[in-house]
């Protein structure tokens, strides 16, 4: 069989395009824009992002047999909660800069809704291996749009990427200037929205 | 007293936790499809942004800071990293009770805001609020200000959202983009005028 037939493949690539939870699903947009000014911190937050969602994936899926029905909620939330203070407290010990960046945006991925929505409805009815694979491809495509986003926020905001001049003295010796609206909230939502738009025209064709 | 006044304006207007700090965005897309509902979810969610903020600041000061726990004998004690996971805890438990007791009592109420209680607890702009009270370092008075102004920041968003949504529905929008795209377009818009408050101080 084909790599690309597999359904491990498709479980790991169809959130990307076709089931985008930013953008399809419209789930965890919270954080999606906050940490988009500069390429680095989403760069971060999207790992931050899928090592959770694929964890607590494979926590709760390991565990889906023995949770009792009615608590299965606290049950999630606990579990997610100690991964996101695990990715925390390395985002702290390894990348002090940073986390002062995310400030209290890693802590949010606990109600952020890819993570809980992905353990109701797919971990808790799927063995551990899919789990983690849809946790996986999930975090991929919540990344996908962060790190568009932030790509596209940071180039034109400030002329950088990853913090190294792209656009060349030159043009701003010709008269560019960047365009400050990026750096500001309005230009997030702007972005985000012509993202959307993008994409639905890509999925047509 | 003029600080608090400032830090009131401050939180529903310029530092909107919605349209400064994206918060609560899943639920602002979801339910501004409606009026009645926005403005009952804006309700809901000033009421419990004012309970659960100063009960999130006396967990904080008094379980989990360095040296909170100096009161029972143990003044080396660290323990603000599981400030996730307790917030969460006070918040679930509060408007779990909150409904029950407004069950109970205030049938009226409950009837306005019953249903949009459970939601509220996965907002991330409660949790948000509760984590910018610690990382700001707000003394509690300016807690009570910050939790009560960011919802209602929150409330006005929401509402002019839901004003402008029902006006769009007669408006021409390229295919593709409707629905979310222009939402967000629209709550960018939306941002931009809230930032011409940023020249007001007090």
């Amino acid at each position: 069989m084909k790599l690309t037939r597999s359904p491990s493949f498709k479980i790991l690539t169809e959130p990307l395009q076709k089931n985008n939870p930013i953008s399809n699903q419209i789930l965890g947009i919270c954080s999606a824009l906050a940490v988009t000014v500069q390429l680095n911190t989403a760069i971060v937050m999207s790992v931050a992002l899928t090592a959770v969602v694929a964890f607590s994936n494979l926590t709760i899926s390991l565990l889906r047999n023995i949770i009792p029905r009615n608590i299965r909620i606290i049950v999630e939330v606990a579990v997610i909660a100690t991964l996101v203070i695990l990715a925390d407290e390395i985002i702290r010990a390894f990348m002090y800069q940073i986390s002062k960046q995310l400030s209290v945006f890693v802590g949010l991925i606990i109600t952020n809704c890819i993570v809980m929505g992905r353990a109701e409805t797919y971990a808790m009815s799927n063995p551990p291996w899919r789990s983690f694979l849809d946790g996986i491809g999930n975090g991929l495509g919540y990344s996908s749009v962060l790190i568009g986003v932030a790509f596209i926020r940071e180039l034109l905001g400030s002329g950088k990427l990853l913090g190294f001049q792209i656009v060349p003295a030159m043009f701003y010796e010709a008269g560019y200037r960047n365009m400050g609206i990026m750096l500001l909230a309005p230009g997030a939502f702007i972005i985000i929205g012509l993202f959307s738009w993008w994409q639905n025209i890509m999925k047509k064709e | 007293m003029e600080n608090l006044i400032g830090l009131a304006l401050n939180s529903v207007f310029v530092g909107n936790i919605l349209l400064a700090y994206f918060l609560g965005m899943c639920s602002f897309i979801a339910v501004s499809k409606n009026m009645q509902t926005a403005i009952g979810l804006g309700f809901a969610v000033i009421f419990v942004l004012s309970i659960t903020t100063p009960a999130n600041w006396l967990v904080y000061h008094y379980l989990l800071a360095p040296g909170a726990l100096a009161w029972a004998g143990l003044p080396g004690m660290d323990l603000s990293f599981l400030k996730f996971i307790l917030f969460i805890a006070v918040i679930a438990a509060l408007v779990q009770g909150v409904e029950m007791i407004i069950d109970r009592y205030l049938s009226g109420l409950y009837n306005a805001l019953g249903v949009f209680l459970p939601l509220i607890t996965v907002n991330c702009a409660i949790l948000g609020t509760s984590l910018f009270m610690v990382e700001r370092e707000y003394t509690f008075s300016e807690t009570l200000v910050y939790g009560v102004g960011s919802g209602t920041g929150w409330m006005l968003a929401i509402v002019s959202m839901a004003a402008i949504r029902r006006k769009l529905r007669y408006a021409d929008v390229p295919k593709g983009l409707e629905g979310f795209g222009i939402t967000m377009i629209t709550t960018g818009l939306i941002a931009m005028a809230f930032m011409l408050f940023s020249g007001i101080t007090l």
